[in-house]
């Protein structure tokens, strides 16, 4: 069924995205779909022809608009094929693109045009348009929007807005006027220039422009696909935000490269639908992805009648012990593939295809860590799923798993072309052809992150087990060192405890002196909703749900679960459930979910210090932000739990999951 | 192996690229600020009961037109008798359509009067609770497909490509009211909040020159009272639809409404702008209750 792996387009020192597409569009015609969009219910599909033309017409139009090469274009909305068009188009004149998170508000959007000096910004719909439009006075140097969604823009009359068709149908008009000025300009490009800018995820402070060139990226496409390879009939769903650089990395560096479909989600409601139709073969997210996944199965397994309930937990115990000997090197038993065969049939196969990953052949997770036991469980159903690590620096990708070499706990060996070093502090040092151009007009960073013989500085500790995989400990400021001198990751008791499906966030606290560990705990409204539910337990509100008794017993029990696999050193001993849950509008984690460690420590320093110094309760003032940029304020009381003789009810209070 | 299956367009460049909406969900053709919908003398009895008297007010196209009113004022026997369910004794309601041509409803049958473009939603919900969101709201196409028995029964041909013309406009609906999630769902799994907003999709369908809406926000949450203004409001000025609304919820009358009729005890006490109405002294005494002098 699977197309043999057809030629790949040979890529050299002068090789960029638009010369790839007009490559591409000349073997492909409209022989092949380039782009699908689920859009009215049909996926809507664009050929490579049709592509190619949009994009030369949008490079016109772009070029009749005063773009010139070295600007940077931004592009501010949800996955569409009119972004990567965007992309191209602003490529072939020498331009970059940088992408704006599409719920990026306010001070955010400011900050990456103001940086970025951008003038002009292409935006998907009414939603987005109004976010400029608000912040216009603070946006001198914005001259032109254009949108490509047109509902309810109608009655818009600013001078400097235009529709997105209507700039590729003056485009087409000034092509024609200048004939062979675009492939001139293409011509012009080479491999060095600046593709596009990512924004870092910024757990550490301001988001800063990261310059990519057309070879970092294309380089690190190579490299990825000579290890994993992506052929052109393989079926891929772009959803993630495309101003991140795990979705870049992915959608332009290597299904572009390869010449294969790239499907468009069509709502972000609809995504796990369109995930599930689609079926694709290769899939990367981060680990809240992966970790909601679990979280869904579990519920839907504990909600499941007895019948499917035991034969999940059969069918599982079967895949886990199958999946064990495999990643162990170990060929299984006759018996045990046997058995595998059927709990494949009875039980995997069916849960593999309720979350859309029947096809699957490799799939990734990077940009945080995540934990070891979810990634077991993915392993266990059947589900090929490996670790990435890298920064957006590094285009991504640097370090990863092969097929036959996994290890849960580490993200695997350097990809070819990678050097890795570990400094003698303790950080992890990275150089290939894919490291970044510098930051965007800031000379300073950038020297502090990339030293003179190219290495680049990650700021991660971590160092190279037996094996020669790397093992990422945890950003290096934050490793801690117990009383007894065990060095320590937050990140790995986090993770630990965000094993629950109760747990969607979880934060830890250690300082200097104190010998106790302790935790800030985000529950998962959907699980514990449905949990209280069966428990026949009212509540209206998060805040209401979070501060019922009932499931701070709950949450209790499952840090009691944690504490189990942990040291004794280590060990959480007490903890607060948090009144709301961490919200990147808030600026406490950032738009890719990471936790913003600052701004934690000093939003809730109240929480902090009555967590460590022992208190039962602390009254916190809650400030809500609106999307409107509205506030309010208000003082909730927290309980303390302390783990100190705890003891779990017999069973269990949660729901009978099975998969433990 | 899925390309086979996705219909290959013409490769083509041009306007049909752009993402505006291809259907136009207003059924009239008049300018906005026109007359729409004439209501002249409306006497409704029940017996001795008089459930309207005397009731006139007109309805301008492209307006939000607010009925409010204490519980038995008469405000869904007023719709009941523009939609054709009831039969005024006295009255007239008359239908405006481009150039000139109007058209009684009294003396029109229910299914005629939809045909003639007057959509509405239920205060409880009407839906076919065992056919999906799509079913439900193709049915709102229903009175436009014309094929009969037989071609419908062969299905391949024209029946098709009618099916296949109607969903086209559906699956704007759908986009519009943001319910592509829940698109292949039976009604009757659906939160409440959703299958009122599936109604107001159906009563959409049917690309209505006059949309009614009965209490479309009662039992709600702020929330979902939110949103659901928010698609009355995207209906209305995204699509242009007149649209005349049931509520009690002063609030967003207040906030989403172009006039305000008010009706107590069965006759029409006040019509006007919003702040007007909200101003008289009459409509404080019979509706807001006394303590709104404080």
């Amino acid at each position: 069924m699977r197309k043999a792996a057809a030629e790949l387009i040979p890529v050299d020192e002068d090789t960029t995205f638009p010369k790839l597409l007009t490559e591409l569009a000349r073997r492909y015609g409209d022989s092949r779909i380039a782009t699908q969009e689920k859009r009215f219910g049909i996926w809507q599909p664009l050929t490579w022809n049709q592509v190619h033309a949009r994009a030369r017409d949008f490079a016109h139009g772009l070029a009749s608009l005063g773009v010139q090469a070295g600007e940077v274009v931004a592009v501010l909305g949800d996955n569409r094929p009119e972004w990567l068009i965007t992309e191209v188009a602003a490529q072939s004149l020498g331009a970059a693109t940088v992408g704006i998170y599409p719920t990026s508000v306010g001070e955010e959007v400011v900050h990456v045009l103001t940086d970025g000096k951008v003038r002009l910004v292409v935006c998907e719909d009414q939603e987005q348009v109004d976010k400029i439009v608000d912040l216009k006075a603070q946006l001198p140097a914005v001259e032109t929007v254009i949108y490509y969604d047109p509902r309810g823009l109608e009655s818009y009359d600013l001078p400097y807005l235009s529709e997105f068709t209507a700039v590729e149908a003056k485009g087409r008009e000034w092509g024609e006027q200048h004939p062979d000025w675009l492939d001139e300009q293409i011509g012009r490009g080479r491999g060095s220039d600046i593709a596009c800018i990512c924004t870092t995820s910024g757990t550490t402070g301001r988001p800063k422009l990261a310059m990519l060139s057309h070879k970092n990226l294309l380089d690190m496409g190579q490299s990825f696909m000579s290890v994993d390879p992506i052929r052109p009939g393989d079926r891929y769903l772009s959803f993630l935000p495309l101003a991140w650089i795990g979705e870049q990395m992915l959608t332009m560096a290597c299904c572009l490269q390869a010449g294969l479909t790239i499907s468009f989600a069509e709502e972000a409601i609809t995504q796990r639908s369109d995930l599930r139709e689609l079926g694709p073969h290769v899939m990367f997210s981060p680990p809240r992805i992966w970790e909601d996944m679990l979280s869904a199965v579990m519920v839907r397994v504990g909600e499941a009648g007895w019948l499917k309930r035991r034969a999940f937990a059969w069918g599982h115990g079967v895949g886990d012990r199958y999946a064990e000997a495999k990643l162990k090197g170990k060929k299984p038993g006759l018996g045990l593939r046997a058995k595998h065969w059927v709990a494949d049939w009875v039980a995997l196969r069916p849960v593999r295809d309720q979350l859309g990953l029947t096809r699957i052949q490799r799939c990734y997770t990077g940009g945080a860590p995540l934990g070891p036991d979810v990634f077991r469980f993915f392993h266990s159903i059947g589900v090929n799923l490996k670790q990435i690590y890298g920064q957006t620096e590094i285009c991504g990708i640097a370090v990863m798993h092969t097929d036959d070499d996994i290890k849960f706990a580490t993200v695997g060996k350097p990809c070819p072309g990678t050097e890795l070093k570990i400094a003698d502090n303790g950080e992890i040092l990275l150089r290939s052809s894919s490291v970044f151009q510098g930051y965007y007009a800031n000379e300073g960073a950038t020297a502090e992150t990339v030293d003179a013989e190219g290495w680049l500085h990650t700021g991660d500790a971590g160092y190279l087990d037996d094996d020669g995989h790397l093992v990422v400990i945890d950003r290096a400021k934050d490793v801690m060192s117990t009383p007894d001198g065990t060095r320590f990751s937050p990140a790995f008791i986090e993770n630990k405890l965000k094993f629950s499906p109760y747990v969607e966030e979880a934060v830890v606290f250690w300082q200097e002196g104190a010998p106790e560990i302790t935790a800030m705990i985000i529950m998962e409204p959907s699980t514990t909703g449905a949990w209280a539910e069966h428990q026949r337990l009212n509540y209206t509100t998060y805040t209401d749900l979070a501060g019922k008794e009932e499931v701070r017993e709950l949450i209790a029990e499952e840090v009691a679960r944690a504490n189990e696999d942990l040291p004794e050193s280590v060990r959480v001993r007490r903890f607060v459930l948090l009144h709301k849950q961490l919200d990147p509008d808030d600026d406490e984690i950032t738009r890719t979910r990471k936790v913003r460690r600052r701004v934690i420590n000093e939003r809730y320093a109240a929480i902090i210090d009555a967590l460590v110094s022992g208190g039962d309760s602390v009254t916190v003032k809650s400030t809500v932000t609106y999307q409107d940029g509205s506030k309010v304020t208000r003082e909730v009381p927290l309980r303390i739990v302390s783990m100190e003789g705890f003891v779990p009810k017999e069973g269990g209070r949660g729901l009978a999951f099975g998969v433990r | 192996m899925f390309s086979n299956l996705i219909r290959r367009s013409k490769p083509t460049v041009g306007e049909d690229v752009s993402r505006a909406y291809r259907h136009n969900l207003n059924g009239s053709r008049l300018q906005p600020g026109d007359l729409q919908l004439e209501i002249a003398g409306v006497i409704l009895r029940f017996g001795g009961v008089r459930a309207l008297d005397d009731v006139s007010f007109n309805v301008c196209q492209g307006d939000i037109h607010a009925i409010i009113g204490p519980n038995g004022a008469g405000k869904t026997s007023l719709l009941n008798c523009v939609s054709g369910l009831y039969r005024p004794q006295q009255g007239r309601i008359t239908l405006h359509h481009d150039g000139g041509k109007t058209r009684e409803l009294t003396r029109t049958a229910p299914s005629r009067i939809a045909r003639l473009g007057v959509g509405r939603t239920f205060q409880n919900i009407e839906l076919f609770r065992n056919m999906t969101v799509l079913e439900n709201l193709m049915l709102g196409r229903h009175v436009h497909m014309n094929h009969g028995l037989f071609r419908s029964f062969l299905w391949f041909g024209p029946a098709q490509r009618q099916e296949i013309r109607e969903r086209e406009l559906v699956e704007e609906v759908i986009d519009l009211l943001e319910i592509q999630a829940v698109r292949t769902k039976t009604v009757g799994s659906l939160a409440y909040g959703f299958q009122k907003r599936v109604e107001l999709g159906r009563a959409l369908s049917l690309q209505p020159a006059v949309l009614l809406l009965d209490e479309p926000m009662a039992g709600m949450n702020a929330e979902e009272k939110e949103d659901m203004a928010r698609f009355i409001l995207d209906v209305n000025e995204l699509a242009g639809v007149t649209t005349v609304l049931i509520e009690h919820d002063m609030g967003v009358i207040m906030d989403i409404s172009d006039r305000v009729s008010v009706l107590d005890f069965g006759r029409c006490i006040a019509d006007g702008a919003p702040d007007e109405v909200g101003s008289d002294q009459t409509v404080r005494d019979a509706y807001l209750g006394q303590e709104a002098h404080a």
